[in-house]
């Protein structure tokens, strides 16, 4: 028996466990999700930590084998991205239980914490999964949870997250399919399995098709972004801190797990260019969105579909021969992304607690009690836009590499413009801060100085991620990994 | 067998022809089950073509179910509300949170 095999396990069990406690005792809610939630990102650190020294590894639930069993897969990529999980669901799990009480428009608080730990469960069994199926599966799950989080806050979420649902139910649907032509055509869903089976025909392309469009809508690329800005900007801060930084990336995750797995084959130079000038689109479409926003968490929103799109920029730059820096910039650009995006939204929820509004040019003036979530926006800010030495800037660099060793100087281009944007539209925000603003005259209200601080926590491990960079690198090397 | 692979394609075709044009929010939701339908009835399909009869596809078909049946229960509840939400705001906005007075 290897010795990682018992983390997958408490991972996947312990959040649904905890799920039903706070369930039937609402009481408890508060200290059973962080016990949770310190467990789950200790023993996420602990894998990371086995992955390094041994690499990945697979294994059966129970020891029921494939087809019928359900088989976990762990591997540098999959522990990067529990830890991120870990992460942002501790931070945005204090923050929600920092917050002041929410006004009686919330209609079902009880209902937050059970939705927030299977949502925590749900992501956890997606990046175990090793089987289509399973994937399927974990997906439907992350999306009810999500869909019930947002639903929560009432009025005019409620219209949100039906569009999101609606839009999710339909990727999977698509998914499903591709899943369904793939079965018929091999007889297998393992993605080992696949990965040496595979044969670039008529019905895998078709399949790869549906899969990968599915897959688009649920990590809302650029065209089918359409749901994400009001879904993320109505959610609650801690909310939309798990959607940016994690759902999305977990749709993209599965993208990177295909095409880079089975469908490797396949990822000719028209597939990937196609997929690069999405992720172009994006970067740019969603930039200048941002850009044009008038309420802080829709800005924050729009630079989702933007940031994402960096991630698209991964499939040429591989097709093109720089499968190694290229590869490793784009998960290290999610990552932090991931932590930089989930400080930005929950340093936001702060500021806009304290301001009683999210309209931009309404936070100026007094800053009491916003002054560590500011500081946490700024630092956060940083990493997203790529300053040195942040985790931002060593992805942009990697992939900037990338572009250079490869000839692709269109996609540097892109990559130079995103950055300007994503500056642009940041120090917009900041400004807005040392603006007059609208003074209310009354006294700043009392906020938990706890808000601020998650924030700035998760926004000094995005900055960090950067001297963190080698062990990355290394870990991202680590396990079955990619053949590029 | 033909006959049963083209029944999967054409219910493909009108749910996803429901969805898109369906005005009505319960219309979508119905469309999307028919599309699932249709998804499931191929793996049906699968599992009869191949050779000996394949078992795997009749799994994943059965947990599909659940999953279809438990993510409609979230949308239906979520339709629910934001019908009742409409219905208030229709009737009378300025009566008020229904149940305030006794």
């Amino acid at each position: 028996m290897i010795p990682g095999t018992a983390g997958p396990v408490v991972l996947f069990s312990l959040p649904l466990a905890a799920a039903i406690v706070v369930f039937i005792r609402p009481r408890w809610s508060v200290p059973v999700t962080l016990g949770t939630g310190a467990v789950l990102l200790a023993v996420a650190l602990w894998l990371v930590g086995v992955v390094l020294q041994q690499g990945g590894w697979r294994q059966d639930i129970g020891g029921w084998t494939a087809p019928l069993g359900i088989g976990w897969n762990v591997d540098g990529l999959s522990a990067t991205m529990l830890l991120l999980n870990a992460a942002v669901g501790l931070a945005g799990a204090a923050f929600h239980a920092a917050r002041p009480a929410p006004p009686a428009t919330a209609r079902d608080p009880r209902f937050f914490w059970p939705l927030w730990l299977f949502l925590w469960g749900g992501l956890n069994a997606l990046f175990l999964a090793a089987d289509l199926f399973n994937v399927y599966v974990a997906l439907e799950f992350v999306s009810i949870a999500s869909v019930g989080l947002i639903g929560l806050v009432g009025g005019s979420a409620q219209a949100a997250a039906w569009r999101y649902l609606l839009a999710t139910l339909l990727g999977s649907t698509i998914y499903l399919l591709g899943v369904a032509l793939l079965y018929g055509r091999y007889a297998a869903l393992d993605l080992a399995l696949l990965a040496e089976g595979v044969e670039p025909d008529l019905v895998t392309a078709v399949a790869a098709a549906l899969m990968t469009l599915g897959l688009l809508l649920k990590a809302a690329i650029f065209p089918l972004h359409f749901w994400l800005p009001a879904a993320h900007g109505r959610a609650p801060p801690a909310v939309s801190a798990v959607l940016s930084a994690v759902v999305i990336a977990a749709g993209y995750y599965l993208l990177v797990r295909l095409w880079f797995g089975p469908f490797a084959p396949l990822l000719g130079t028209g597939v990937a260019t196609l997929l690069g000038l999405l992720g172009a689109a994006a970067v740019l479409w969603g930039g200048l969105l941002a850009l044009m926003q008038r309420h802080l968490k829709m800005l924050i929103a729009y630079s989702t579909v933007s940031q994402f799109g960096y991630g698209l920029l991964v499939f040429p730059l591989v097709a093109a021969g720089a499968a190694h820096p290229a590869w490793a910039g784009a998960v290290m650009l999610v990552l932090a992304h991931g932590l930089a995006k989930a400080a930005l939204f929950l340093a936001a929820g702060a500021i806009i607690l304290r301001h009683g509004i999210g309209r931009l040019e309404a936070l100026g003036g007094d800053q009491r009690g916003a002054v560590v979530a500011w500081v946490a926006f700024a630092v956060a800010s940083a990493s997203l836009v790529g300053l040195p030495p942040t985790g931002g800037f060593v992805g942009k660099w990697w992939l900037a590499q990338a572009a250079l060793a490869s000839g692709g100087y269109f996609w540097l281009a892109v990559l130079m413009l995103g950055t300007a944007f994503t500056a642009a539209y940041l120090w917009r925000a900041l400004q807005a801060a040392v603006e007059p603003g609208w003074e209310s005259g009354g006294e700043p209200p009392t906020l938990s100085p706890a808000l601020g601080l998650g924030a700035l926590l998760l926004a000094l491990s995005a900055a960090a991620l950067g001297l963190a960079a080698p062990l990355i690198a290394r870990l991202l090397d680590a396990g079955p990994g990619v053949s590029g | 067998m033909t006959v049963y692979l083209s029944l999967a394609g054409v219910l493909f075709l009108i749910g996803l022809h429901g969805f898109f044009t369906a005005r009505n929010l319960l219309r979508r939701l119905l469309a999307l089950n028919v599309l699932t339908t249709a998804v499931f009835l191929l793996f049906v399909v699968m599992a009869r073509l191949a050779e000996p009869l394949d078992a795997v596809p009749h799994a994943i078909v059965l947990t599909g179910i659940v999953v279809t049946v438990s993510t409609t229960a979230v949308a239906l509840a979520l339709l629910v509300r934001i019908a009742g939400r409409m219905r208030d705001e229709d009737t009378d906005p300025a009566a008020g949170p229904r149940g305030g007075a006794g």
